[in-house]
């Protein structure tokens, strides 16, 4: 009886990949612990391991072939005495060694959010001059765009962290750079978050610009006292004398099916604290900008990434030295019934609700927030005056959340413009669960957003 | 406490016990970066010593050879803590054992053996071997803060360390012995360096408070 080989899932992220070489042809006798083949995801290239004995069939995915999805059979495993091309029933086999567990439908639906279209949509923005050309673009690379022209730019700037040198980066994210810049600039540090945070901070004292890249924000909390105590504070406390240009950055909030220690929205307890600026960028060019701003900014910036939206491409400005300015948010839709104010990847969702909300007769201009301190009050205060209704959407937990504020903000100052009270969609109030299904629940919907804006228009 | 001079290359002045020690790893990662031979001095007590961030920048230090000093001043007290009542090992030169680092025990009290051993740290760091460790062996004198009032130890325990390890009474004795100066020149100096901490100390207390319109002053630089 054959059973297939299935594409396989390289990271809890992953949805498809390239099937760059096979190792084995057809007839080929392999063991558990073979390579079968080289696959290419947007992170690396990884050697994928035969799980069972026996011959291989049929190779069904030719190499070379680019966009297979997830757990798409790719070959087809013959037990012992079976004749290729022999048609018994297929039984998957166990999908995938590197990450076992992880398959593709529980990640798309735990992610729970399809990029949104890449047009026209996300690229206006008053910043850009007339007849600005665009080239199309991940998060990813922009942000390596960022690091590198800063750094091309500024030989006082590095990156420090874990596996950003030889490992190119957890996500990905630092690709090339050890190769353009040297181990002394890219520096792959011990897991030590505490230490090289402090470390990256007297750094920073001494007159250089780090880039401190947590793999992921969660393991900052280890670090925590210094960003806070030691980075956030020491302008003041040194009555000037001392300033601290770094930036702390890397993926936050939820990734999927990674469990609660590793899905966390840290946007609200980082732009509770004066002293730093907090950067939560969605489209790939505002991560670009917003980047290079951070780099150059005299004080300690938080900027927040999401891994999700690591491989989401979005038009990028050509423009040689393109650089944003960090506190203002930006109106990626118009519209007039309703204001979304969102930030991160939760713009994406706002983008789609409003999109079905259209299809109902309802028109919500969205904003993205893009920086969180200093929060841009006044444009969701001009939006508010003009919808005169506001549903805040975010990924993070709802209590203290930067939904709170910006509906507080919104309540104290545009009072009188109200026609609703002011809403919030946000995540559960809930440790992030393993479970698929509990996953899927404790994240904010599309689907909560339109009835979030039904409750606010009275139209549920 | 929160005293810096950026100007003296004196950078804090730092709250939390134990943070300065990454902190002062990064001014030391920052010298070698720009390729100038300075060496940095980070200065912590025995009971910062037990801080994790402590053993990781000592582990990062030795990785990347940072031209940095430890200075342990082990005055035997953390706040009402005893040294062997919080620490495994008491011998503090030796924290650096499992990174590499060698270090050193000194009597912090006597003047001569601490700039000796200052020398040979220094030129050990300046020769591109990386950190090393200083336990300086001292007292306090006083409670740790203003609301301590050091029932921790006896009195007897205090003034026997005043009347025979006082590390400026015995530099004093040794100068005299050795003819370098005389009991009128020494009292001279104690009055002038007296003065010298009044006025000081007059400076802080006469000094006005801020300007209420200094409440926002640098939170941010622009």
């Amino acid at each position: 009886m054959s059973t297939e080989i299935r594409m396989p899932a390289l990271s809890p992220t992953m949805e498809e990949g390239k099937l760059s070489k096979w190792l084995v042809k057809e007839g080929d006798v392999v063991k558990s612990g073979d390579i079968l083949a080289e696959i290419e995801t947007d992170k690396a290239t990884m050697e994928f391991e035969a799980v069972d004995e026996g011959r291989i069939g049929q190779i069904l995915v030719p190499a070379g072939t680019d966009g297979v999805k997830v757990n798409s059979p790719i070959a087809t495993l013959l037990s012992e005495g079976e004749a290729p091309g022999d048609a018994s029933i297929h039984q998957p086999s166990e999908a995938d060694p590197a990450a076992p567990g992880v398959a593709a439908e529980n990640r798309q639906s735990a992610a729970g959010q399809e990029p949104p279209a890449t047009g026209a949509e996300g690229v206006a923005d008053p910043e850009f001059p007339d007849g600005t050309e665009f080239v199309q673009q991940t998060v990813r690379d922009a942000l390596r765009d960022a690091m590198a022209e800063e750094m091309r730019r500024d030989e006082l700037v590095f990156l420090m962290g874990e596996e950003v040198a030889q490992y190119q980066g957890a996500y990905k994210v630092s690709q090339g750079l050890l190769e353009e810049f040297g181990e002394r600039r890219v520096i792959d540090t011990p897991i030590t978050e505490h230490g090289f945070a402090g470390l990256g901070i007297g750094a920073a004292f001494g007159g250089l610009k780090p880039i401190v890249e947590f793999m992921t924000w969660n393991f900052a909390m280890q670090a925590m006292d210094q960003i806070i105590n030691s980075a956030a504070k020491t302008r003041y406390m040194s009555g000037g004398q001392m300033s601290c240009p770094i930036v702390f950055r890397g993926p936050n909030g939820a990734a999927a099916r990674v469990a609660a220690q590793h899905s966390q929205d840290y946007s609200a307890w980082y732009a509770a604290v004066p002293g730093v600026k907090v950067i939560a960028p969605y489209f790939a060019a505002d991560a670009k900008g917003l980047l290079k701003a951070a780099i150059r900014d005299p004080n300690p910036v938080i900027f927040l990434e999401n891994e999700i939206v690591y491989g989401r491409s979005f038009p990028v400005p050509k423009l040689d030295d393109f650089v944003l300015p960090i506190g203002k948010a930006r109106v990626v839709k118009p519209g007039n019934d309703v204001t979304l104010v969102s930030y991160s990847i939760a713009v994406g969702l706002c983008l789609e609700a409003a999109e079905r909300l259209t299809e109902e007769g309802l028109s919500a201009e969205v904003i993205d927030l893009r920086t969180l301190r200093p929060l841009d009050l006044a444009t969701v205060l001009d939006s508010v005056k003009k919808t005169n209704r506001v549903v805040t959407v975010e990924q993070a937990w709802p209590v203290c959340s930067i939904g709170s504020e910006v509906c507080a903000q919104v309540a104290l100052q545009a009072f009188d413009w109200l026609d609703a009270p002011p809403t919030k969609v946000s995540g559960k109030d809930v440790p992030m669960p393993y479970a698929a299904n509990l996953e899927r629940l404790a994240l904010p919907t599309v689907e909560d957003i339109i009835a979030a804006v039904k409750a606010v228009t009275y139209k549920d | 406490m929160h005293m810096f001079s950026v100007e003296k290359k004196f950078y804090g002045g730092h709250g939390i016990v134990g943070a300065q020690v990454p902190l002062g790893t990064g001014l030391a990662f920052a010298t070698k970066y720009r390729g100038d031979s300075s060496v940095t001095l980070a200065y912590l007590g025995d009971g910062a010593a037990n801080q994790g961030q402590v053993f990781e920048s000592f582990n990062m230090a030795e990785l990347w050879k940072l031209p940095v000093i430890y200075v342990i001043e082990n005055n035997e007290y953390a706040m009402g803590t005893s040294v062997a009542r919080s620490s495994a090992v008491t011998d503090f030169s030796k924290r650096g054992a499992s990174f590499g680092i060698p270090g050193a025990q000194v009597d912090g009290m006597d003047v001569e053996a601490v700039q000796k051993a200052g020398q040979e740290a220094m030129t050990y760091t300046r020769g591109g071997k990386g950190p090393f460790i200083l336990e300086m062996k001292t007292y306090r004198y006083r409670g740790h803060s203003m609301s301590d009032p050091a029932k921790y130890r006896s009195r007897e325990e205090v003034s026997g360390v005043r009347d025979k390890r006082d590390p400026i009474e015995q530099f004093g004795k040794k100068l005299i012995e050795r003819g370098v100066a005389d009991a009128d020149t020494l009292k001279q100096l104690d009055a002038e360096i007296k003065a010298i901490v009044v006025a000081a100390a007059e400076f802080a207390t006469q000094s006005p408070e801020p300007d209420v319109s200094e409440l926002y002053t640098d939170v941010y630089s622009s």
